[in-house]
């Protein structure tokens, strides 16, 4: 039977070509974001007042942690401008994670209305379509305000900068955003199974954003160690955080590297959806 | 009694309890959206708890009574927040369907109340029994306490009730803007977003500078959330509770009123482009 569809060959693949107007996947992601940002922008009152919105939310919540450390003060030791810093990193990461993996934290959807069999017969990987299907620009106000809070941590003076401190700054951020990925990417997995998206999943995501916003080492042992062993959020976040405030001893490089693990954490992710995508039955609506 | 009064309240009614069917179907959801709402508990516990360890004995609020605040936060999350929706309703306005809603012999405005209201009421009530229990289990700094006595539960229940009420004519605001603005999620996510600030629902109100508590005070909000919250822990007392409940009301009353002008409003002016 399968042997059938092997035979099958299209006329451009008849001819020897390898595949018409191929262009290589990041430029193919261009394409889609140019795509939607004109589609976007086709609703321009609607587009500045979300991105308003958007600034608003982690704003209140910022106003919240101003406002407790003005009644107490410091929280376990760490002063208003070193959580700053903490708060700033990882609501960074997580704007710009949601923007870019939007697809995937959406992904109920694909499944629901059968769109996914749409992705999978062209001739392009999964993860590019998906990535490249939504893209929410208005998240550009939630940056904005993470942006502002990482000016005034930094303008607070907690820390004496270095080259190697602002490169591991860099790469917290970018680990950050990694893990949210893998996260976003592992929840969309559970779809293939469930169909319908699972609320829980907001745990790891909002849930592990707003725990992280303060240094890790505040909570209780045990959620540090989930946090660091199983989802790397204290890779991302605090222990390289440690080492930019001073506060480690010994030698900086297992605290510089270790935002590393939190890139690492998109291996098992991809493995997990690749899984995923090979049990996908359609839901032939 | 005059037949067509009752006949609408049985209407009002009847809607009410279509709602709660409907929404008591979605088991699944609840259990998901309960751990998530038992997690998020749990972390706003931790961090205050780490507030509180050096702070002294100078604080607004004894740690029993944030917990039980949280908590209550967590558990009746479905009932007090703005930032749910009833996108049904929006599509109705968008779309251009609202032409049926008007076709039918009730008042709009208490058909929509009595919608509103069921889908909260039905959403609270599959989450807010297990997040409640098991908050009672938990150790000692985490663990839920009852109220100090029978009067402030009594109070508390009365309260709640309202704030269920006041919440729904806040929201009710929103849905009307939409038939001027027609874009449902910029004033919903803005409304949402600074009512959930100023409900007390990211910190609670006593934490607060004195400055924008006082502020808080004279807006709606903080009837909604914060007050029967400290009615529960006897965080307020008896009296003010009672003169709290009379505010409540005062503020259902004119909300309900500025909702009802402005509804009848908009109606006159909507017009519906056949389709």
């Amino acid at each position: 039977m399968s042997s059938m569809y092997e035979d099958y060959k299209p006329e451009w693949k008849q001819k020897g070509i390898r595949s018409p107007g191929r262009i290589g996947s990041i430029r193919l992601f261009f394409r889609y974001l140019t795509l939607l940002f004109k589609a976007q922008m086709q609703y321009k009152t609607s587009f500045w007042l979300l991105s308003a919105g958007q600034f608003l939310v982690p704003f209140t919540a910022f106003a919240g942690v101003y406002f407790l450390f003005e009644r107490f003060g410091t929280i376990q030791g760490w002063t208003f401008y070193e959580v700053a810093l903490c708060f700033a990193v990882i609501h960074m990461s997580f704007a710009i994670s949601e923007c870019l993996a939007r697809g995937f934290d959406s992904f109920s959807g694909f499944v629901v209305q059968g769109e996914f069999d749409r992705v999978l017969v062209r001739p392009r990987g999964t993860i590019v379509q998906v990535l490249g299907s939504k893209f929410e620009f208005t998240r550009f106000g939630r940056l904005m305000q993470s942006v502002m809070v990482l000016v005034l941590a930094i303008s607070g003076g907690a820390v004496e900068w270095s080259l190697l401190k602002i490169l591991t700054l860099l790469l917290m951020i970018v680990s950050g955003i990694c893990v949210f990925a893998g996260i976003f990417m592992l929840a969309a997995t559970i779809c293939f199974w469930t169909v319908q998206g699972l609320e829980f999943v907001n745990i790891f995501t909002d849930g592990g954003r707003e725990m992280a916003q303060y240094p890790l080492g505040i909570y209780p042992k045990w959620v540090l160690r989930f946090f660091t062993f199983v989802i790397p959020f204290g890779a991302v976040n605090y222990y390289p955080l440690l080492y930019i405030l001073d506060r480690t001893e010994g030698s900086a490089f297992p605290y510089v590297l270790l935002p590393l693990a939190g890139i690492a954490f998109l291996i098992p992710s991809l493995l997990v959806w690749r899984m995923g995508v090979r049990h996908y039955h359609s839901t032939g609506s | 009694m005059n037949r067509s009064l009752t006949n609408r309240w049985y209407a009002y009614y009847a809607v009410f309890r279509l709602r709660m069917v409907n929404g008591m179907q979605y088991r699944a959801a609840a259990l998901a959206g309960m751990a998530t709402q038992f997690f998020w508990g749990l972390i706003t516990i931790m961090v205050f708890v780490a507030f509180y360890t050096h702070s002294g004995a100078n604080v607004p609020m004894q740690i029993e009574q944030l917990v039980a605040y949280i908590w209550l936060q967590q558990a009746l999350l479905a009932l007090v927040v703005l930032w749910i929706r009833d996108n049904e309703l929006f599509q109705l306005i968008t779309s251009g369907n609202i032409a049926y809603e008007l076709c039918r012999p009730i008042d709009i405005y208490g058909f929509w109340f009595a919608k509103l209201l069921a889908a909260r009421l039905s959403a609270v009530l599959l989450r807010c029994i297990p997040v409640t229990i098991l908050s009672f289990l938990l150790p000692s700094p985490y663990r839920m306490t009852l109220p100090p006595n029978g009067i402030n539960a009594l109070l508390f229940g009365v309260s709640l009730l309202l704030a269920a009420l006041l919440v729904i004519a806040i929201s009710m605001l929103i849905y009307i803007s939409v038939f001027i603005t027609l874009s449902p999620t910029g004033s919903v996510l803005v409304f949402g977003v600074l009512g959930e600030f100023l409900a007390g629902m990211i910190i609670p109100l006593p934490l607060m500078p004195e400055w924008l508590q006082s502020v808080l005070m004279l807006l709606p909000f903080r009837w909604t959330a914060d007050f029967p919250f400290r009615l529960y822990s006897g965080h307020i007392g008896v009296q003010e509770g009672l003169i709290g409940i009379g505010i409540q009301i005062v503020w259902i009353a004119a909300l309900v009123g500025i909702g009802k002008y402005c509804m009848w409003r908009v109606m006159r002016k909507t017009v519906v482009q056949g389709g």
